[in-house]
């Protein structure tokens, strides 16, 4: 436990530090993420410490988005003022991208041969 | 014993109190989420923040105040970002099987959803700083921030309309995946991975491991895609 979070930690770090050297147009954790990911392939396989500790963290990754969330609290005012072209713009567009991404996957695996092999769904 | 006025003055300034009431909201909305079935309008993000905003509100509680206890859950937001790395390399055979149709998924995604946030909310008459706000809103908070900055938007109004955007996709996407009959949990994860970033993912995650890494991958890659072509789009539109 104490290990794989030293890990997770050490990954960040490094995604961080990288990022702020070099003015890189990507958030430090998400290349942590890379760099952890890039070890896990020269090692060919994940620790079993390392899969507890990350299924705990991600079992409940929507409680992390809790505190930034409660910031709404913040900008109700300025909310309230727009709020038909924000609401209208946020929600559409949302709808927009998850139909967008989605269909664009599928129509192009299609076009390109069938590649991949579809993974089954919610029934 | 203690007033409990003097009593409520400590606990205030404690980190323990904002801490443990910021738990105890998600486990409620936890609860109700399961309880219907994992319904995604049910979404524990927004149910906890529905709890916390109220009573912040009635006891006039600053957010400052309250960051200082919620912080410790704030930070962890990190290492589990990282962590995403396992589930992703679990499910590495199937990425790579498409990665082609996947990157270009993801370039039409991120494009879809800023530019038709920006034209909505610019016909429906919000001011230039609310649609520059507004046009990195599908991208996770921190790199959000950091474009909506670059275009002339307000980074702290973007942050919040990154957690709107992913409670919306969150609870949105699942229904309208159905509707278009998208079965396929790779497709399913990478579209609300593009829509919704991190809160998305979260709820990817509850339901299936493939649509988990997908939409844990779409996240990272709709972030870069976004932060590269958005200010190039920008400067040729404005």
């Amino acid at each position: 436990m104490i290990e794989s979070l030293t890990l997770l930690l050490v990954c960040q770090l490094a995604g961080e530090v990288i990022v702020g050297l070099f003015r890189l147009p990507i958030p430090g954790p998400v290349l942590g993420m890379v760099f952890l990911f890039a070890g896990l392939l020269v090692r060919g396989g994940v620790p079993q410490a390392m899969q507890t500790t990350a299924g705990t963290l991600l079992s409940h990754f929507s409680l992390l988005f809790v505190p930034a969330g409660v910031g709404v609290m913040l900008h109700l005012g300025r909310l309230e003022d727009a709020w038909l072209a924000i609401g209208v713009a946020l929600i559409a567009s949302t709808l927009v991208a998850v139909a967008v991404t989605a269909l664009a996957m599928l129509g192009l695996e299609r076009l390109a041969g069938r590649r991949g092999s579809p993974e089954g769904g919610p029934s | 014993m203690r007033p409990v006025g003097e009593l409520w003055v400590y606990l205030a300034a404690n980190p323990l109190l904002h801490l443990t009431l910021t738990l105890l909201a998600y486990l409620i909305g936890y609860r109700i989420y399961r309880r219907f079935g994992m319904n995604p309008l049910l979404n524990p993000v927004v149910i906890a923040i529905v709890i916390l905003v109220s009573l912040l509100v009635a006891t006039g509680t600053s957010y400052e105040r309250f960051f200082e206890g919620a912080q410790f859950v704030h930070f962890l937001l990190g290492p589990a970002t990282v962590a995403l790395a396992i589930p992703l390399y679990n499910q590495f055979d199937r990425v790579r099987k498409s990665a082609g149709p996947l990157l270009a998924a993801v370039v039409l995604g991120s494009l879809a959803a800023s530019l038709s946030a920006v034209a909505i909310a610019a016909l429906l008459g919000a001011g230039p700083e609310i649609v520059a706000s507004i046009a990195p809103k599908s991208v996770t908070t921190p790199i959000a921030m950091g474009i909506a900055e670059q275009l002339g938007g307000l980074p702290s109004l973007t942050a919040v309309l990154v957690i709107l955007t992913g409670v919306a996709g969150a609870m949105l996407g699942p229904p309208l995946l159905n509707l278009l009959r998208v079965r396929d949990w790779r497709a399913r994860g990478l579209a609300i991975g593009v829509a919704a970033h991190g809160i998305g993912t979260a709820r990817a995650m509850q339901v299936n491991e493939v649509a988990g890494a997908f939409s844990g991958l779409a996240m990272g890659l709709n972030a870069l895609a976004t932060a590269i072509l958005l200010p190039l789009v920008w400067s040729w539109l404005f």
